[in-house]
């Protein structure tokens, strides 16, 4: 019983983790610039499609990595320079509708430059299953567990202890006073997008031996990144790292001890329920409204 | 608004006028519509069926037609919504005016487009799976692939052979894992076999080894069966070798193609499946009519498109064979005479099997088409 | 001539419109096209009540459009209900669901709001797919023609007439909502909630309102779409569905009835003019969108007609 138990916890951990680093990017670019980013699963897709094809090509993986993560940068700042700047004084929805636009383009953009296929990556620290008191766990899910934590606490000291991050963070808390105080507002937002681009391409080459990776593989860490960083309570790193570890274990227990066909569903009804209690998530902090 | 609504209005017009511009000068081609998922979910199936149509179209021309006349191809993708392959359809038909439809990649697809079929009387050779396509019996509508009820017997079958009474199973919630799964319960009581387990997961989640731990704490489970394509069936064979899991693994007809290999690795070794002879081509008695048919298509697919040959491909390619030959004993495209000759098909050789249709068999598939496959060291090994 | 602020003079041109378009349709398939552009429109400008004048935006109306079709499909198909009755009992059933839902819901703002009509579409859609004993499941369900008083609709034609009677009836209900006191306050809700509370406006209630008029809204058309379409599939409930009806909304102007009906007829024949691109549509159609929201910030319409006016002042 207990075994089972364990085993549906680190498989929850395992989507959990990778729902997680999705989310973070939203956290990101929602804390410098208040911008919903529905274009943040591509940048996911973006990673992976370009470590894998390239590995597959015969660069090594040491070099394909760092390359997949600038290309996805460059990505990221295109994005934000060309099509998301522009817009800047415009509507919420609006922008929401930019970045939808944007996802579509790059999506379309990767089925013509890689193809429609599903690649892979190899593990990288093997296919051997940890064995865990009669549950098992693959090694890559560590890898993701393990990056997933690095990330939060680099970000945590770039927003807290570095003069950029902070400036980032006083952006988002008020854009004219922090111009008034001298932060250069259009850098910290192409920041902030360059910055999620590379953290969303890091999830990507991390997760692709586990779950693969094609040109529409953005969809769905685009959507479960989306509703781990509401759960958790937008623009809150350690929020959006709850809020996917909770949609993943939620969707397995789920599996486990309730309906297999249904556990998408329940993992929604959970999010539905916490934000009718907590209208801002976990650790959204309550906003007020200006008349 | 005006204007802009016009201006939409004309654009189609436009649109339509330039199709028709370009069959009037073409002296009176054949033409056959589809619709394809070309991108979408079900893009693996559709991508190689339309790379296959375009190729062999454009080679049935180099070598002067059929009937003397130049054979058109028109495609249009669906991504796999059955709203998108109604309309399209209906293009096909209206617009285009085509002859012949070949396609639904999908079964969900082919429902869409096959009432528009029948109430236009337009042949119609579906490429999708499930059997209410062609049961009961539609007058216009036609398959090539192996139902997913076949696929079912086959492995059911198979287990039945190897004593298995107690499975478990573990399907995807889209339409191919799903028609398959309730095919397979509809059938697997005949073979005295049991279903102990019966999860579900999306085709898109990342891990699954929550649905196949309750399949191994399930009492007695002696084999799992996978129904599903695309990466899912790569996951479940990947998170069933972490486990640990020691009982066959059956898989369907929906990973016979070598990227699921390729995504799943050494988890495959000894995965067991249903599979036409197109993926062991070499290994078919030189005894067996495919052999030829098989090889050969292989060999062109993959040189024209440096990618492993997939079933799939094989269903458009037989679609096309059936139907040109249809008209070609027509001695011309008119739809009823066309509809007959594609119910007369007879001792066809395809790469999906020996196809011989019937008033009351609008597939014409015999069982044998299938082979049991298991995987070993990384490639298809014939298991009779 | 100021056409399009004066109710009656936009009606006008619109049935104009929608009669003469069929002056350059060759065949059905034109009608088709027509008719599903028609059919978006008409959930459109219900949608633009909620997402352009309330301010609230609601990423699950596919969900209400499929609960609609599937709820005329199960009842005419396996119950034997009349058409006319299948639709009103799915029309009722999806206001109740939208009226028990939207409290709570509407509590919520901006992308927390997203999120949480997001999950009810996709809980929806869910449903649709896995309870294949009553929907037929992912392979859809097939259901006959819409048959009323001895009187069945059938052919794109007739279809074509039928739905643009009912878009002008449905623009002509969402100007009158839109020019009531409830559209006052609605106004209000959008500019500044707390102020309009201040003074008076009980902001929920308006905000349920409309958004049980557009989730009714979209149930009629999933109807009519269903029985027009003669075979339904869970993915039209799909959370691409629900995107592509906002995408609608907000390109072709929010807040505008008539900008909601010209981003719905575009974004209805755009993929049909953008087939004969093949793999270059999802490219050319990110672009369109992107650059028509950079350009042209509050939709095509009100910002064409703003262009419009600066013109005539101009001059």
């Amino acid at each position: 019983m207990f075994a089972a138990f364990l085993q549906y916890l680190f498989s929850g951990l395992t989507s959990g983790a990778i729902y997680a680093l999705a989310g973070l990017g939203f956290a990101i670019i929602y804390n410098a610039s208040h911008v919903i980013n529905f274009a943040q699963g591509e940048f996911i897709m973006i990673g992976g499609m370009a470590t894998a094809t390239m590995v597959a090509a015969g660069v090594p993986l040491y070099l394909a990595i760092p390359l997949a993560m600038v290309a996805s940068m460059l990505v990221g700042v295109a994005m934000e320079k060309f099509a998301v700047e522009p817009a800047r004084n415009a509507d919420v929805v609006t922008i929401i509708i930019i970045t939808i636009g944007a996802s579509i383009f790059m999506r379309g953009a990767a089925q013509i430059i890689w193809d429609k296929e599903f690649h892979s990556l190899p593990a990288f620290s093997g296919e051997t299953p940890i064995a865990v008191m009669g549950a098992t766990l693959m090694p890559q899910s560590l890898w993701v567990i393990g990056v997933a934590a690095v990330v939060i606490v680099g970000l945590w000291y770039f927003f807290n202890r570095t003069m950029f991050g902070k400036a980032m963070l006083g952006t988002s808390h008020n854009r004219l006073a922090a111009q008034l105080v001298g932060v250069a507002v259009k850098k910290v937002l192409l920041a902030s997008f360059a910055l999620s681009a590379l953290l969303g391409a890091v999830g990507g080459i991390v997760v692709t031996p586990i779950t693969f990776t094609n040109y529409e593989a953005g969809i769905m860490l685009g959507l479960k990144g989306f509703s781990a960083a509401v759960l958790g309570g937008l623009g809150n790193g350690t929020g959006a790292i709850v809020g996917g570890l909770i949609v993943g274990i939620a969707e397995a227990m789920a599996s486990g001890y309730l309906s297999s066909a249904y556990k998408d569903a329940i993992a929604f009804i959970i999010i539905l329920f916490v934000l009718f209690f907590m209208p801002s998530g976990l650790f959204g902090k309550r906003g007020t409204d200006r008349v | 608004m005006r204007n802009l609504m016009k201006w939409g209005a004309t654009a189609v017009v436009v649109a339509g006028c330039s199709t028709f511009a370009g069959q009037a000068m073409a002296a009176d081609p054949i033409k056959i519509g589809s619709i394809l998922s070309v991108t979408g979910p079900a893009s693996f199936l559709g991508e190689p069926e339309k790379k296959t149509l375009e190729m062999y179209v454009e080679r049935i021309n180099k070598e002067g037609g059929v009937l003397g006349r130049k054979v058109e191809l028109v495609v249009y993708d669906d991504g796999g919504a059955g709203e998108k392959a109604s309309t399209f359809t209906k293009r096909l038909i209206e617009s285009d005016k085509v002859d012949l439809l070949i396609g639904g990649s999908t079964t969900a697809t082919t429902m869409a487009a096959l009432p528009l079929a029948e109430r236009n009387e337009v042949p119609f050779i579906s490429l999708a799976g499930a059997v209410v396509i062609v049961e009961p019996v539609k007058k216009w509508v036609f398959k090539t692939p192996h139902t997913d009820k076949m696929a079912a017997e086959k492995v059911f079958s198979d287990m039945k052979k190897r004593g298995i009474t107690k499975i478990g199973m573990i399907s995807e919630d889209a339409g191919f894992g799903k028609s398959g799964r309730d095919q397979s319960l509809l059938v697997v009581k005949s073979y005295g076999i049991e279903v102990v387990a019966d999860e579900i997961y999306s085709p898109k989640d990342p891990d699954v080894t929550a649905q196949l731990t309750k399949i191994k704490n399930a009492p007695g489970v002696q084999a799992v069966f996978n129904f599903g394509f695309g990466q899912g069936p790569a996951i479940v064979t990947k998170n069933f070798k972490q486990l640990g899991i020691a009982v066959p693994l059956y898989q369907s007809h929906g990973v016979a193609s070598k990227d699921y290999i390729k995504l799943a690795g050494d988890a495959t070794e000894g995965v067991r499946l249903p599979a036409a002879g197109l993926v062991v081509p070499d290994q078919l008695p030189a005894t067996d009519p495919q052999k030829p048919v098989v090889t050969a298509f292989k060999k062109d697919y993959e040189a024209a498109f440096k990618s492993d040959v997939s079933t799939f491909a094989g269903h458009a390619y037989d679609g096309l064979q059936i139907a040109l030959a249809a008209i070609n004993r027509a001695r011309s495209t008119d739809k009823a005479k066309v509809r007959d000759e594609i119910e007369k098909t007879s001792g066809y050789v395809g790469t999906g099997g020996l196809v011989s249709m019937s008033p009351t068999d609008h597939m014409g598939l015999s069982p044998s088409a299938f082979h049991m496959v298991e995987i070993r060291k990384g490639d298809w090994v014939l298991s009779n | 001539m100021n056409l399009m602020t004066a109710r009656t003079g936009g009606l006008a041109a619109l049935a104009i419109v929608v009669a003469v378009a069929p002056v350059g349709f060759s065949n059905s398939y034109f009608y088709d096209v027509g008719v599903n552009a028609m059919f978006n429109a008409i959930v459109c400008v219900g949608l633009n009540l909620l997402i352009g004048y309330a301010g609230q935006i609601s990423l699950g109306h596919a969900g209400f459009f499929a609960l609609g079709a599937y709820g005329s499909g199960i009842l005419t198909e396996r119950y034997g209900v009349p058409a006319i009755v299948a639709l009103t009992l799915s029309a009722a059933v999806v206001g109740i669901l939208a009226f028990a839902v939207a409290r709570p819901i509407l509590k919520l703002k901006g992308h927390y709001l997203a999120m949480a009509t997001l999950g009810i579409g996709i809980i929806i859609h869910i449903v649709l797919k896995t309870e294949a004993g009553i929907t037929g499941g992912p392979d859809g369900m097939s259901l006959g023609n819409f048959k009323m008083l001895g009187f069945t609709i059938k052919g794109d034609q007739m279809w074509y007439w039928v739905t643009g009677v009912l878009l002008i009836f449905a623009v002509w209900l969402s100007l009158n909502l839109i020019e009531s006191p409830v559209g006052r306050a609605l106004r209000a809700v959008h500019g500044s909630e707390v102020g309009a509370e201040v003074v008076g406006v009980d902001t929920s209630s308006y905000k349920v309102l409309v958004f049980v008029v557009s989730a009714v809204f979209a149930s009629v058309v999933g109807s009519l779409f269903a029985h027009k379409n003669g075979f339904i599939t869970p993915d039209i409930g799909s959370f691409f569905g629900s995107v592509h009806f906002v995408t609608m909304v907000v390109l072709g102007g929010m807040a505008s009835v008539y900008g909601a009906v010209v981003g719905a007829v575009i974004l209805t024949l755009l993929p049909q003019l953008l087939a004969v691109v093949e793999q270059y549509e999802a490219m050319i159609l990110g672009v369109i969108m992107m650059g028509t929201m950079i350009f042209m910030p509050k939709g095509l319409l009100p910002s064409l007609m703003i262009k419009l006016k600066s013109r005539e002042a101009g001059r």
